[in-house]
């Protein structure tokens, strides 16, 4: 057992842990915020996605103890149910899910995604790597591409990302 | 309320909530992470203990031993559960195989322990300290070496196995244009994000499970039956469900674990199934083999049509029905279809996301691609030219609606299908070679009673009560719609609470059946309480006006609020149906076209643009049936290009068991989706005039894929999935 302090959602939270615990597990069975999904527990499904120093990481793949002193965002702190942040209004507004399981990682994600554009940080498809990054749909679908949505709302959430950064997808 | 005779004009065609597109009434929760999943359940049970689920790592003997002394030993344990330790099982007929293995080991990650401790590390490491001494046995995992010893089986859903109308060889045989193709499809798997997850908890004799299930009122039998355990005594709520896609319908291991684990450790337990069992241990779509073969005159018209499926399942397992859809579609005088099985020891095949039709529709719109092309005729027209109103093995059923050439033409021309080069790789944009390729689609709608609660209390709120599921289909929305456009009240003063087995059993969400009728029993239920009040008010039922939160009749008006008194009123009722599935064929249709790109040099395949038209009924909610089709498009994208269970033919088991090997699709592989809707009713389904529209969107689109692919490059892939490999060594000159 190892203790950890960090700021999830900016409360600062202590905990003594398993040091074999997730972030992921950590958040959900520990601190009891189960908005954040375990999808794969394997890093391939991009449910557990959350936002670490304005980074954002699959949960699943990190150890909690390594956390120590980060300021982690998850879908908790974006938003609620009684003020949407906008990401979450687009999802709801774009029909952007279905099942609803995948959506606190893409919304994360998309929330990220916007954020590496504006800081021109380059992707697989960014053809110009010194110019500013375009917000092209191409741009968006790479980036988005660790988000797996089975029930296959790609199309809608595209659209809501898209409305969010101000332009159609 | 017994649905006999076509509907006639209802509260629902007001269609003033009804019919609209409607944001989910769950959307906040699900946006938010507010919204309780199975496995996320900290508020209904304190001292919940983790359980880990063991799997066979044999696909088929015995085992012969299970040393379980250092597991026992390890931290924090506090129970393993085995076969041999769990007390007498028994089995339900919709689990063909047991849950819970050993002796005798069925399928490869078959559950033969559940581990048991205080935290989810503890119970991970502790379960791979379980030793099991296995005795391998000699299994069959090869469909199509199976395929010469096939049986006929007796299906017991889907038809029969031989289907024969006039004399289909002596008419294929003198056809003077024949066509006869063989084409497979691999084994798939559902591949929902969330896992299939339990909490269970027991209080004496009673059993509570907290799941993620489609279908409640069999989940609660079986649970009950596998643990010889009277019915009444367990409960099974699930509110929200992390996608299905069918692999939810049957009670699977993490229910029966978690209900063994809780018992033995004396504590609520709650287990997922590991991401790498779950391909092996639950069901999967069985791969099939189809051979299609069509004879037909020189103007195009079908004489004889024939479809011929293998598929292989566990032992009492069914055939996939890849035929159905070929029974009905197209005209043609004399037709044949047969279904053969082998008995495989992989694990379960069933249902996924429209059985039958998904994979025969991925083969026969191959075929009537490939038999337009010998005429040299358009595709579509093909198509209309063999279009039947009837059905076509009993001319004296017409089809309820059917507005297959609709969809088509409407389609051709929102694609612009003219500006398709029906010579093959011809069209070449920078590297790419361009093709655009249409299916039809196709998928029965079925009719099954359902029932529901309904519930006016003094603050003039309505409360729907049903074990209706959502998966992510939109039942919320929609049953919440219909109760307000049934008692005139707006969409937010409708509560709607689903998937608990205390609720009154419904349809529940599979076959594409869950929204016609899980909102018609609501309907029906609807009925009662309004014929309730009206009654309690004196009012003439039968003149009785409910709209604007107030109830009329004549110069008499009530406010609901206070028509239900401070008690309120309750209604509980269902739809059961009569003959008019048997009178009339009822299938709904649509048209998928695709527009792809073919690296010339890689052969890689991205889609570019996709459009469905389907005619489906009335929609109830465009908003959440848009989003359902979409997804279903999507889904058949994943089918034609990448997703394959690839089967260890040695050892018996799906090699590439995780969402990293089986892939599905992702953003980068899906373009923008147009999807539309013809205006349509159908008042032979029920009282809402709907039909199911989730899985219709999966029929033909995989085809319409491969079409495009074989016209932008004129290569023809008869196997799925449609990789470069296949496509490699035959494209086009790349100069």
């Amino acid at each position: 057992m190892t203790r950890v302090s960090f700021d999830v959602n900016g409360e600062p939270h202590q905990l003594e842990l398993d040091t074999r615990t997730t972030l992921l597990d950590a958040l959900r069975e520990h601190l009891h915020l189960t908005g954040t999904k375990k999808g794969c527990d394997h890093g391939q499904c991009g449910a557990c996605t959350v936002i670490v120093d304005g980074r954002r990481i699959n949960s699943c793949l990190t150890l909690a103890v390594m956390h120590q002193g980060n300021e982690i965002t998850t879908i908790e702190g974006l938003g609620s149910p009684e003020q949407l942040h906008p990401m979450q209004a687009a999802f709801v507004k774009h029909d952007g899910y279905q099942c609803g399981y995948c959506t606190p990682g893409q919304i994360c994600s998309a929330v990220a995604v916007l954020d590496e554009i504006r800081a021109g940080i380059p992707s697989h498809v960014t053809a110009d790597l010194i110019a500013p990054v375009r917000l092209s749909n191409a741009e968006l679908r790479e980036r988005m591409s660790g988000n797996i949505c089975r029930c296959g709302a790609y199309s809608n959430i595209a659209e809501a990302i898209g409305e969010v950064a101000g332009r159609s997808a | 309320m017994r649905f006999e005779h076509p509907a006639t004009f209802n509260p629902i065609d007001q269609l003033k909530v009804v019919g609209r597109p409607t944001s989910r009434i769950e959307g906040p929760l699900k946006t938010t992470g507010t919204a309780p999943y199975a496995y996320e359940r900290h508020d209904v049970v304190t001292e919940q203990a983790y359980g880990y689920v063991v799997g066979s790592a044999i696909g088929k003997g015995r085992i012969n031993a299970i040393d379980l002394a250092a597991a026992k030993a390890a931290p924090g344990v506090l129970a393993i559960v085995t076969a041999g330790n769990a007390g007498k099982l028994d089995k339900a007929e919709r689990n063909p195989a047991p849950l819970l293995g050993g002796p005798e080991i069925a399928h490869y990650h078959q559950a033969v322990a559940v581990v048991v401790a205080e935290t989810f590390e503890q119970a991970r490491a502790a379960a791979q300290l379980v030793r099991v001494d296995y005795a391998p046995g000699d299994g069959r995992f090869d469909l199509a070496a199976s395929r010469d010893k096939a049986f006929t089986p007796d299906p017991k859903i889907g038809g029969p196995a031989d289907t024969a109308v006039g004399d289909f060889a002596a008419t294929f045989a003198a056809a003077p244009v024949q066509l006869d193709a063989t084409y497979t499809t691999p084994d798939q798997g559902h591949a929902m994000i969330e896992p299939h997850a339990s909490i269970a908890a027991w209080e004496g004799d009673g059993l509570t499970v907290w799941t993620s299930n489609q279908m409640i009122a069999w989940g609660a039998t079986d649970l009950a039956k596998t643990l010889g355990i009277p019915k009444e005594n367990v409960r099974l709520i699930s509110p929200y469900i992390g996608g299905g896609f069918g692999g939810k319908l049957f009670l699977r291991a993490d229910v029966l674990l978690a209900a063994l684990g809780a018992r033995a450790a004396a504590r609520p337990v709650k287990v997922a199934l590991q991401r790498p069992l779950m391909f092996n241990n639950t069901t999967h779509r069985p791969a099939t083999i189809q051979r299609i073969r069509i004879g037909a005159d020189r103007d195009g018209k079908i004489s004889a049509i024939g479809h011929e499926s293998w598929s292989g399942n566990v032992k009492d397992g069914e055939p996939e029905v890849t035929v159905n859809q070929t029974r009905l579609l197209y005209a043609g005088a004399n037709r044949m279809t047969a279904m053969r099985l082998s008995e495989l020891d992989l694990a379960e095949g069933n249902a996924m996301r429209a059985p039958g039709e998904a994979s025969g529709m991925m083969a026969l719109e191959i075929a009537i691609d490939e038999l337009a092309e010998k005429f040299g005729m358009d595709p579509i027209e093909l198509r209309i030219k063999n279009d039947t109103q009837v059905d076509p093995e009993h001319p004296e059923r017409p089809f309820s609606k059917r507005q297959l050439v609709e969809c088509l033409r409407e389609g051709a021309t929102r694609f612009g299908w003219s500006r398709r080069n029906p010579q093959t790789g011809k069209v070449r944009d920078g590297r790419f070679l361009v093709g655009f390729g249409v299916a039809a689609a196709f998928r029965n709608n079925l009719l099954t009673k359902s029932a529901a609660r309904v519930r006016l209390d003094r603050d003039g709120r309505v409360t729907v009560e049903t074990d209706m599921t959502d998966i992510g289909t939109g039942s919320y929305t929609i049953i919440g719609q219909t109760a307000a456009e049934m008692m005139g009240v707006p969409l937010d003063k409708v509560v709607v609470r689903l998937g608990d087995s205390d609720f009154p059993v419904s349809c529940g969400s599979g076959g594409q059946w869950g929204g016609n009728n899980s909102t018609a029993g609501v309907y029906a239920a609807c009925v009662k309480l309004r014929e309730a009040i009206a009654q309690k008010l004196g009012f003439n039922s039968a003149e009785a006006v409910f709209a604007d939160d107030v109830v009329r009749s004549g110069n008499r008006s009530v406010a609901l609020a206070q028509a239900a008194g401070n008690d309120g009123i309750t209604a509980e009722d269902a739809i059961e149906y009569g003959d008019l599935a048997k009178t009339y064929q009822q299938s709904t249709f649509g048209a998928h076209f695709v527009e792809v790109g073919v690296d010339a040099d890689t052969a890689e395949v991205r889609v570019r643009r996709m459009l469905a038209v389907c005619a489906a009924g009335r929609i109830l909610n465009p908003t959440a049936a848009r989003s359902q089709v979409i997804g279903a498009m999507t889904m058949g994208v994943g089918a034609a290009l990448m997703e394959d269970l690839v089967v260890d033919k040695r050892h018996g088991f799906f090699v590439n068991h995780d969402l990293a090997g089986y892939e599905v699709p992702v953003h980068a592989d899906i373009p923008h989706q147009d999807m539309f809707f013809l205006d349509e009713t159908d008042p032979m389904s029920s009282p809402m005039k709907a039909k199911g529209v989730a899985e219709l969107g999966i029929c033909g689109v995989a085809a319409a894929v491969a079409n495009a692919v074989y016209n932008a490059t004129g290569v023809r892939v008869r196997d799925y999935p449609i990789t470069l490999d296949k496509l490699l060594d035959r494209m086009p000159d790349a100069a």
